[in-house]
């Protein structure tokens, strides 16, 4: 099966049960395969004038209680962070697939990049968190848009598979479980309001039809959810709740593959290029390099770098210009090499190992 | 029940200026809404960003208050989701032409079953008075300092080419008629779109030799010419003044719509 279809097949499997969206390559066919699914349960699919009215569309879709999804590109990307800020600051639970391609503008629609990764963190104005997956494989394609949902719903945040155009191509043997698991956001508790925190700083969730008679604002608002915008105390503190939610639990949702710790010498990678690492460490048995490959990486699980306590030197392979490396220099005294691969193809393993060779 | 029940009081004072309109219109809404016998807890208003758009935060229903342009997408998204819901979208002039445009002919193509009240002004309210595509030609605002020298949309005439079911406009000076039209509007399946002229008088009035909200009203009222009427004018190959703009229902048709309740 096609890492793109497995997507649709996790979305299905999670119960998402909305979504909209807009054609874009190489995202497409998980549009297509919700098309043809969702009717057939009782859900909607419905394709959006633009991706501005995608992501719109499923932040409504969310507010009425139902898991809702979109999936895109860089350039769709691109259009859906002003709504995603949206989804940020009202809380709103949702998943965004990002089947990343070569850019910047249209770029290389058919070819492979993780460009979009500091973009899925940063890229609409203010300050806020989200959470954002990468999956290596096509089942992985599968269980971590699963994933997704349970972490959008638990931290009421917009979650990213931040997959890329070589996992979403590509085919590969997939193992459907008979169930999986679904956890819905927790309910509001008696007595609170609708944008009160809880001990874990997110707030129970209010859906619409439900008596809860909430107001949903892209103002600054205060726990009941209405509009108070000049208020600097409120809104300093309603911001840094919104990014804190997410970032102090790095540590507990981390996921991730951690192979040779006792090494001097540790690959990092996310996504396809944790393919051409793992090919490489194959390819030289007689080697003894370290890997770490993250399946989450936002919220950034420094703590997990710590897991390599003779490391010399990590070596980051992505297919951007150094996106992640920058953000775990930010964590290390070790230098931090990024092997750097643009132009839509993956790194080739016995690149990787000259690298590694070169830091002996 | 009555509409007052409707009102999100602990929301008061409202931020609107004095003589503002958007707050008739509010109130011709909630009348529409109580006398079809609609529940709060059925109905949701979505609205973008301007004046009109705070019109939501008033109403003790779930509401999202959104993204500039884009409440049409979020009501379609909830309406989507759950077709059982009432959606109502508040909108302005720039909210819903300029940078919701394409957003506001795509849900009047699908024609999908939502009620769109659009409070025109006629001017960017909210953010001090600039130009808008609905700014007549020749008017002055901060963006026009010598004049408004493009022409304006004509939103009902858009409305219905792209497809909405329900076209009528109205002013704020037409309360019965604007509460009328808003029944109708939520009565019809598909998309209901209402016009209303609102008058600004801080941001449009002030500027345009119509300082006072009396004088505003007035003009309103001297320039809408009823449907019917400029009909009769046309058969009678009679001409439309040019400073005239039609009010009354403009369409009225049962099209396939989208996201019917079933």
């Amino acid at each position: 099966m096609q890492g793109n279809d497995a997507c649709a097949e996790g979305a299905m499997a999670a119960g998402c049960r909305f979504f909209a969206g807009y054609p874009i390559t190489p995202s497409s066919e998980v549009a297509e395969q919700m098309a043809r699914r969702l009717p057939k349960v009782g859900g909607t699919f419905i394709q959006m004038e633009d991706e501005i009215a995608s992501m719109a569309a499923i932040i409504g879709g969310a507010w009425t209680g139902v898991r809702s999804m979109t999936a895109t590109s860089g350039p769709g990307f691109s259009l859906m962070m002003e709504n995603i800020g949206y989804a940020a600051f009202t809380e709103t639970p949702c998943v965004v697939i990002n089947i990343q391609r070569g850019g910047p503008s249209t770029g290389q629609p058919t070819m492979a990049a993780q460009g979009d990764m500091l973009q899925a963190r940063f890229g609409s104005h203010g300050d806020y968190s989200v959470i954002a997956l990468a999956p290596s494989t096509v089942q992985e394609m599968f269980d971590l848009t699963v994933k997704a949902f349970n972490l959008a719903d638990r931290f009421r945040v917009p979650a990213f598979l931040m997959s890329d155009e070589i996992i979403g191509h590509l085919r590969e043997r997939v193992e459907f479980p008979d169930e999986v698991e679904c956890i819905p956001p927790k309910p509001i508790k008696e007595g609170m309001l609708p944008f009160e925190p809880e001990d874990d700083l997110v707030p129970g969730f209010t859906p619409f039809g439900r008596g809860h008679r909430v107001h949903v604002t892209g103002l600054t608002h205060n726990e009941k959810g209405y509009p108070a915008s000049t208020d600097p105390d409120l809104h300093e503190k309603l911001v840094v709740r919104l990014v804190e939610k997410v970032e102090r639990a790095r540590h507990e949702i981390a996921d991730y593959d951690v192979v040779n710790p006792e090494a001097e010498i540790v690959f990092i990678s996310y996504g396809a290029p944790t393919r051409a690492v793992r090919q490489a460490l194959l390819d030289a048995p007689g080697k003894t390099y370290g890997h770490l490959n993250l399946r989450i990486v936002w919220p950034f699980p420094e703590g997990l770098l710590k897991k390599f306590p003779n490391a010399r030197v990590f070596l980051v392979p992505e297919m951007n210009l150094g996106q992640i490396a920058r953000e775990i220099q930010r964590h290390v005294d070790q230098p931090v090499i990024p092997i750097p691969r643009l132009g839509g193809e993956l790194h080739i393993p016995s690149y990787l190992l000259k690298s590694a060779g070169e830091q002996e | 029940m009555s509409a007052e029940d409707w009102f999100r009081e602990d929301r008061l004072p409202h931020i609107f200026c004095a003589g503002c309109g958007n707050g008739t219109i509010i109130n011709c809404t909630l009348e529409a809404v109580d006398s079809l016998g609609w529940k709060i807890d059925d109905t949701v208003f979505v609205s973008g960003i301007g004046c009109s758009s705070r019109a939501p935060g008033y109403i003790k229903t779930d509401s999202l208050h959104t993204t500039h342009g884009r409440a049409l997408p979020f009501a379609t998204g909830v309406k989507m989701a759950k077709k059982d819901f009432n959606v109502v979208v508040f909108t302005g002039d720039g909210d819903l032409s300029a940078i919701g445009g394409n957003h506001f002919i795509h849900a009047c193509r699908r024609n999908i079953d939502i009620t769109v009240i659009c409070m025109n002004n006629q001017i960017y309210g909210m953010t001090g008075g600039q130009g808008s595509p609905c700014t007549p030609k020749g008017a002055i605002s901060t963006t026009t300092p010598y004049g408004m020298d493009e022409t304006p949309f004509d939103l009902c005439e858009l409305a219905s080419a792209a497809g909405a079911n329900y076209v009528a406009r109205w002013t704020s000076y037409h309360v019965r008629e604007l509460t009328q039209a808003i029944k109708n509007g939520l009565q019809r399946p598909g998309l209901s779109f209402i016009e209303v002229i609102v008058q600004c008088p801080t941001n449009y009035g002030r500027r345009n030799k119509l300082r006072d909200v009396q004088s505003m009203i007035t003009s309103m009222k001297d320039h809408a010419l009823l449907k019917e009427k400029r009909d009769r004018l046309l058969a009678e190959g009679k001409p439309i003044p040019d400073d005239m703009f039609v009010v009354g229902t403009l369409t009225d048709r049962n099209r396939p719509a989208l996201g019917v309740k079933e």
